[in-house]
């Protein structure tokens, strides 16, 4: 390319002008890049408003005496499974309970370790449907913590929980399922 | 492309195939099914609404395009006229799709709300999906099992490059045929609950338009109310790895007293089960007698990945033949992957699948096969002991 | 990089490259920073990429030619429509757009140059290398991505066959190679256009091309990030996509088609300009519409921002959810109808002639057409659960893609063909290439319509029986297809070697700056700024 071209290009095109536009664009190029990884917080805080996941809270909530709604009744079904790999029995005590929103209840999960070597287990919750996750509140579960059971162990693992009283008219019928994962290698525990 | 185009490529392609094809083209089909629930239906419409307004705005905009191909071109003395821009057409052209839009959205909207509306079920089972196979578990009987691909694999697996006849040797319901159907009520809201085992897979049922994903870690639901006692087949709808075309669903719907006799037949078979695997913790196998089920059941539950060789497909499924764990290992270690699998890689555990006589011989097979000549005789007794029943 | 060192890196380009007398032998080609020599390198990597893609789909294709596994393993099959996406829409597809934006934008707008050409040969000489690790890993001993080109976790993560890793790397400089063309891009349509260009009687091919860039600079680093995140799944540990860990694997899906939404739109948009500007050449008629053009192009690059989730109606959406991405989705009609609409008021009444840039850009029309029309019913959520992840997917998208994009490009390739290499291309020679196409395209993909009704599902390497004679016929079409465009090479090297000498404007309807160079295309256009009211007629 002749000088003159070169010239031309820069006058016309303006140095300042060139690298301005660039070094926005290259800044919207990071931004872009952070906000894939934003999208990942961004998702749970989604998820947390529309039950897009069944998703539950992972930390125990305080129980809060409205009083009871005696003229509903919700069937909570409860259903587990283990993961690949995780030598464990693990069951509800009881598949089904019936619930008047606002009342508490307490239920019990049994798992045995059924393998001879020590196992952490951590038990994840979906709620179906999606929607009545966040209606679903649990006051204590074994899920909000990491299950370490010795070789041969069994153990009665408790969950407290209550429906709110705000659960969407047409949800008659709520599944809990825990799906059990062996964490040993990653608990941090 | 339009209906009436469809009616005609598929007559030629009719008339021209027949000329040349041996299969029966009569049992080709074209459209989607109508199924056999209400909702199949509504869908059904949905989608044929959908194609006669595809159709009909293809009929206007190809033919006004046509027109202009015939009459305005350059070699019939077409002079291009003049206009370029027209406010008035524009809105116009904006403003019918949006009308035809919401005519579709109407009914789309009111079958999505019937669709989405689990509640109320009479019967609730849960449906999981794993690395290739199906498990069902009928919640509050006591009733689970797995439903595996039971076309045999000289029927799909002839890579011997020959193109010739591969259709004649093939049963009617080549891969779409299982050991033991999934079996729902008819006139009976019934609930799916969906999850997966490892990855992510789709319960599909064409016939009860029913598609949902399973999702490990999480529940998906799902419902339909079948109206005609039947068996309705699908696939599974998500990639899933190497043998994703070969887990196929079947579904048997039986009036609510057959079904109410297969209930009972299976909590029957359930107890016999059970006594069977008593009396195989006191019993001793010879070796012929382990090898010989234990090929057979390695041949039904292990050939898919580890091949029938024991050479496996590396690196993702390693070999057995010469592997440490089926040779120098130890033979609890050995029984403990099969009965539970191994987190972290394609092996699922066997231990709900096989029975422990199964397990023992399938054990005792994989570490005398393929020159694996460790000798060791793997009994229930054994399994029971090292899978810590 | 700091402004220092852009602007020095500009300036110290041009010292390199600051002579009239081009380099030879392969030097020319690695060194290159002209743009019209950079265009070249594109169209020729995306064509073989098309027929490395190609040969993969023959071989699935061969695979389902019947009932049975006779080729290849079902792993491999996964392989193979794995590598033949990633190659077809990263290799083949979005090179030869930048190909067309490299050769044309600077000459359409009166520019000497793109703006950045030293950042133009990185962004080009990156790309063999990405593709080498990809299809190299076929070669090694994990076998190349199995996943599917959506690599959806976990069976991109915990459950891949180990080629995780470098195919995680070939999207990444596949990325930042798509990154650096599309800040070409928009700085040269922003800063270089000719004195008296504003932005409003820009040709709608740069408008397409602008916007499409937007689109790439906004979604690209979502690709990154995504596949970045799945690599420390995969090895370092984390758990994004993992339940166990607290992670959700339909999150993947929902960071993906981000991403992989706007793209489908990186690879149509383009294919609207070379198609809005080569119908009005040969109807001998001005665009219809060409504001309400530009706002269309803009409105659905915005709402393919908003649609993401339509791809994912069976993940277990909330009924909101859905019924909110089903009504964006059937948005999407009406800006691209309008579109549609104005490329046949252009035609109506016009004096038209049927050269074979025009053919495919009538096919392109009526085939893209049917592709949105396979569109809009997918988008209708309670019928895409019939026919999500079937063979009606699978003919929904290759419609769009190749009766599309692939269309329009062969369009764009014929009318600038002449220009490009000073001799005309062989007309007859070329309508075989397209009729040969249109046919077989049509007996290769139509059918999967029918296949996808009937429930086939995509990506399986055998299937039922009753879906065994229209696949039998697909992949004749394929077969087909694939061998025609062997004409289309055949015609590009006689056009280049030879032919008919072409005047500087052989289309008598054609307008644009680019006509008003001679052609072959001087090395150097435009290093003095046109006088738009010169030029145009």
């Amino acid at each position: 390319m002749s000088e003159g071209t070169e010239q031309k290009i820069n006058k016309q095109a303006g140095k300042q002008s060139n690298s301005k536009v660039i070094k926005k664009l290259v800044l919207v190029v990071f931004a872009m890049f952070g906000f894939g990884f934003a999208l990942v917080p961004l998702y749970d805080v989604f998820c947390d408003i529309t039950g897009l996941n069944g998703k539950t809270n992972s930390v125990g909530v305080a129980y809060v005496n409205n009083g009871v709604d005696t003229s509903r009744t919700i069937k909570v079904q409860f259903i587990t499974r283990t993961a690949k790999g995780i030598p464990w029995q693990f069951e509800p005590v009881i598949n089904e309970i019936n619930v008047h929103p606002g009342e508490m209840k307490f239920v019990n999960f049994y798992a045995k370790n059924k393998s001879q070597r020590a196992i952490i287990g951590q038990a994840v919750p979906s709620v179906s449907p999606g929607l009545a996750a966040g209606y679903f509140q649990k006051i204590e579960c074994f899920c909000f913590t990491q299950q370490p059971l010795q070789a041969g162990e069994e153990v009665e693992m408790g969950l407290q929980f209550y429906v709110d009283r705000d659960l969407p008219a047409e949800i008659t019928t709520l599944t809990l399922s825990y799906t059990l994962y062996d964490i040993s290698g990653k608990a941090s525990s | 492309m339009s209906r009436s185009n469809q009616r005609w490529l598929l007559g030629g392609g009719l008339c021209f195939a027949s000329l040349l094809s041996s299969s029966a083209w009569a049992d080709t089909q074209l459209n989607l099914t109508k199924g056999v629930t209400a909702v199949s239906r509504e869908v059904y419409d949905l989608h044929m609404l959908a194609l006669y307004i595809c159709t009909a705005i293809g009929v206007v905009v190809f033919g006004a395009m046509f027109w202009s191909m015939f009459f305005h071109r350059k070699s019939k003395g077409a002079k291009a006229a003049d206009f370029h821009e027209s406010t008035k057409v524009e809105i116009l052209w904006t403003t019918i799709p949006i009308v035809i839009l919401i005519a579709m959205a109407v009914p789309a909207t009111s079958t999505l709300i019937d669709m989405e509306n689990n509640d109320n079920s009479e019967v609730t089972i849960q449906v999981t999906g794993s690395q290739w196979k199906w498990h069902y578990k009928y919640f509050d009987q006591n009733i689970e099992y797995y439903s595996v691909l039971s076309t045999p694999r000289e029927q799909y697996e002839n890579q011997n490059g020959s193109f010739a006849g591969n259709g004649a040797n093939k049963d009617e319901n080549y891969l779409l045929e299982v050991d033991k159907p999934l079996v729902i009520p008819a006139n009976k809201k019934v609930r799916f609950l969906i999850t997966s085992d490892d990855v992510i897979h789709a319960w599909w049922v064409p016939a009860f338009a029913v598609k949902q994903d399973a999702n490990p870690g999480f529940i998906n639901e799902a419902w339909t109310n079948v109206d005609k006692p039947g068996v309705y087949r699908g696939q599974c709808a998500e990639l899933c790895g190497k043998d994703h075309g070969f887990m196929p669903i079947v579904v048997e719907v039986k009036s609510p007293e057959d079904y109410d006799a297969w209930l009972n037949e299976q909590h029957a078979l359930a107890a016999k089960s059970a006594d069977a695997e008593k009396a195989s913790l006191s019993a001793s196998m010879s070796k012929e007698e382990l090898m010989q089920l234990g090929e057979s059941t390695y041949m039904a539950y292990c050939a898919a990945c580890h091949q029938p060789t024991g050479l496996g497909l590396p690196p993702a499924f390693p070999a057995l033949k010469g592997s440490p764990i089926a040779t120098t290992g130890s033979v609890a270690e050995h029984i403990d992957v099969v009965f539970n699998g191994r987190a972290g890689t394609g092996m699922q555990g066997y231990g709900k699948q096989l029975s422990l006589k199964e397990i023992a011989a399938v054990v005792t097979y994989e570490r005398n096969a393929w020159g694996n000549d460790t000798g060791d005789l793997v009994q229930s007794a054994d399994v029971k002991a090292a899978g810590g029943e | 990089m700091t402004t220092e060192t852009i602007n020095e890196s500009l300036v110290d380009d041009h010292h390199g490259d600051s002579h009239d007398h081009k380099m030879t032998g392969i030097t020319r080609w690695l060194y290159t920073t002209n743009h019209k020599d950079i265009g070249t390198l594109y169209l020729w990597f995306s064509f073989i990429m098309l027929l490395t893609g190609g040969a993969l789909a023959m071989v699935i294709r061969a695979e389902l030619f019947q009932p049975g596994l006779q080729i290849v393993e079902p792993d491999f099959f996964n392989q193979l429509t794995t590598v033949h996406g990633l190659i077809m829409v990263f290799g083949a597809i979005m090179p030869a757009f930048t190909g067309f934006a490299n050769w044309m934008l600077p000459m359409m707008i009166g520019a000497p140059d793109m703006a950045l050409p030293r950042m133009n040969n990185w962004s080009f000489w990156i790309l063999p290398f990405a593709f080498a690790i990809l299809i190299g890993s076929f070669f090694m001993e994990s076998g190349a991505p199995n996943f599917g080109w959506t690599f959806y976790a976990p069976l991109s993560t915990t459950y891949s066959n180990g080629s995780t890793a470098f195919f995680v790397f070939a999207v990444h400089i596949m990325g930042i190679s798509s990154i650096m063309g599309a800040i070409n891009i928009v700085v040269t349509i922003m800063n270089l256009r000719a004195p008296g260009m504003t932005y409003m009687k820009m040709p709608l091919f740069v408008w397409t091309f602008f916007i499409t860039a937007y689109l790439l600079i906004a979604v690209m680093p979502v690709l990154a990030g995504v596949v970045t995140m799945l690599l420390t799944d995969t090895y370092f540990g984390t758990s994004f996509f993992d339940a166990a860990g607290g992670g959700d694997p339909v999150m993947f899906q929902h960071i993906f088609w981000f991403f992989g939404h706007p793209e489908v739109y990186i690879m149509i948009l383009p294919a609207f300009g070379i198609v809005s500007t080569i119908i009005p050449a040969f109807s001998r008629k001005k665009l219809f519409g060409y504001s309400s053009m530009v706002y269309a192009t803009s409105s659905i690059a915005l709402l393919s921002f908003i649609v993401w989730a339509h791809h994912m109606f069976t993940t277990g959406m909330p009924l909101f959810g859905e019924l909110f991405f089903m009504y964006c989705t059937m948005l999407i009609a009406v800006p691209t109808g309008v579109k549609v609409f104005n490329w046949v008021a252009t035609m109506w009444r016009g004096s038209m002639s049927f050269e074979t840039p025009m053919l495919f850009s009538i096919a392109f029309v009526i085939l893209f057409t049917i592709g949105g029309f396979s569109g809009l019913m997918l988008a209708l959520t309670p019928v895409d659960f019939q026919y999500h992840d079937t063979y009606f997917v699978v003919a929904h998208f290759h419609y769009v893609l190749v009766t599309g994009s692939l269309f329009s490009i062969y369009a764009g390739a014929y009318f600038w063909l002449p220009k490009w290499t000073g001799h005309m291309y062989n007309e007859s020679l070329a309508k075989w290439h397209f009729w040969c196409s249109l046919i077989s395209v049509n007996l290769l993909f139509f059918p999967m319509h029918f296949l996808g009704l009937a429930g086939m599902p995509r990506r399986i390497p055998d299937y039922a029986l009753q879906f065994a004679d229209f696949n039998k016929w697909v992949s004749i079409g394929g077969f087909a297809f694939g061998l025609s465009q062997l004409i289309f090479l055949a015609v590009v090297i006689k056009c280049i070697r030879g032919g008919e000498k072409a005047p500087a404007k052989p289309w008598d309807g054609a307008e644009g700056l680019e006509w008003t160079v001679a052609s072959p295309a001087p090395y150097h256009t435009f290093s003095t700024p046109p006088n738009l009211d010169e030029v145009k007629s």
